[in-house]
């Protein structure tokens, strides 16, 4: 085998998104049955990078976009998903979730939840919650980063029944955006797509019957790093292309890295490469740039991230056999 | 309260592993040294409900740095964690 280098990413573009165009014919064809597809835009790569794939297999007459911007979303979310559609010349709309989540109690409920941990919590604080990453020897546990309205900063560790709620009441976001995705889906008798990449498909980083619900996920094979070079490929525009991945559910500002993984994209695409073909933390080591002890660190957080997320992927489980519908 | 032994502590920790993660089935208790982690027993969220009941059992409260592994994952290392703590 070739030594490990970050090259191992590299693949060629062109040929790959002709295989992926062919896939996405074929499963929305003879798989799903349906006519078309619908993409959720977010201004984010991701998305962004699933819309020209969606374009490029069934061309724009077949794709339908939907930007769901809400209160907590970035100022710059709309401009961008937009730019995409309208890139890509692909029909969208736009839905705006807020009130839709003010319905559900969304943001009422998490205040409700942060305020268990900062009672001064209200209006004009921001928040998001993090991970402690690779110092130290930590367990993974989650602590909650308040801003106050004068721009203070403060940290705490979430006690369980506070963290559990603050999760609860994000994931009605991408749960909610599912159903309009699917409502839109349902009236055009299109399929949906999923946008998860290799990085947060494998990692459980996504929301069951949220984000992780689809019909097809065109990129959920290929690392972040390919998704990036995938969308440039695409002629996605040039600022999506250039942005660093973000939740974009939290008010506070908040890098995947900080809220799930331990390392930037870019390292933890070649750490799960490694992971995924045997290289040893000391081969590892220099070409991802962290020490052995570290890499030794990540391939286990990558582990037990497998083995603690495996629900959010496992289909509903039966409790006897129907083999007629399962084969 | 009394500090508890590490016997105690262990039999505490077991208890309720297996009234909350197992639904009662005591004959698929861990082993005083099996990794939590390792096995997939308990997850992060496993781990912070292993500190609340820790907590409200014992009365002390856990610090951010002592969330490590060493202290949390395993029943022995829980036991002999706790032991320590509420002994101060």
């Amino acid at each position: 085998m070739a030594a490990f280098s970050k090259d191992v990413l590299v693949i060629d573009l062109e040929a790959e998104a002709q295989r992926i165009a062919g896939e996405i014919r074929r499963i929305v064809a003879h798989e799903c049955k349906r006519r078309g597809l619908v993409v959720a835009l977010s201004g984010g790569i991701d998305s962004s990078c699933v819309a020209g794939l969606a374009v490029k297999a069934l061309g724009p007459s077949k794709v339908f976009g939907v930007h769901m911007p809400e209160r907590d979303s970035s100022g710059e979310t709309l401009r961008l998903s937009q730019s995409v559609s309208t890139t890509l010349g692909f029909e969208s709309t736009v839905e705006i979730l807020t009130p839709i989540l003010e319905g559900f109690g969304c943001y009422q409920r998490r205040d409700e939840a942060i305020r268990m941990v900062f009672p001064a919590f209200g209006p004009g604080w921001k928040s998001k919650i993090v991970l402690p990453g690779l110092e130290g020897g930590a367990v993974n546990v989650y602590s909650l980063v308040v801003q106050t309205p004068e721009g203070t900063i403060h940290k705490e560790r979430l006690p369980l029944k506070a963290y559990l709620q603050i999760v609860a009441a994000t994931n009605f976001k991408q749960r909610t955006r599912k159903t309009l995705e699917y409502f839109h889906a349902d009236r055009l008798n299109y399929a949906v797509t999923g946008t998860p990449n290799r990085l947060e498909s494998d990692q459980g980083f996504f929301v069951k019957g949220g984000d992780g619900l689809a019909d097809v996920k065109p990129i959920a094979h290929l690392y972040k790093t390919q998704v990036y070079a995938m969308a440039k490929h695409l002629g996605i525009p040039a600022d999506i292309c250039g942005r660093a991945p973000t939740t974009d559910t939290y008010s506070l500002a908040q890098g995947q890295d900080e809220f799930y993984f331990s390392l930037p994209y870019a390292q933890m695409d070649l750490a799960l490469w490694a992971r995924n073909h045997g290289v040893s933390p000391v081969e590892a080591a220099p070409v991802i740039g962290i020490t052995a002890d570290q890499v030794e660190r990540v391939y286990k957080d990558i582990d037990q991230k497998r083995v603690t997320t495996r629900y959010l992927g496992l289909k509903a489980q039966l409790c006897g056999a129907v083999p007629e519908i399962t084969g | 309260m009394p500090a508890p032994d590490v016997a105690d502590a262990q039999l505490e920790v077991t208890k309720f592993i297996v009234d909350n993660f197992l639904f009662g089935n005591a004959a698929e208790a861990p082993a005083p040294a099996t990794s939590f982690m390792e096995t997939g027993l308990i997850d992060s969220t496993g781990v912070l409900e292993l500190v609340s009941f820790v907590e409200e059992k014992y009365g002390f409260k856990v610090a951010d740095d002592e969330l490590v592994p060493e202290n949390l994952d395993s029943v022995a290392n829980l036991a002999a964690f706790v032991v320590k703590k509420a002994g101060k």
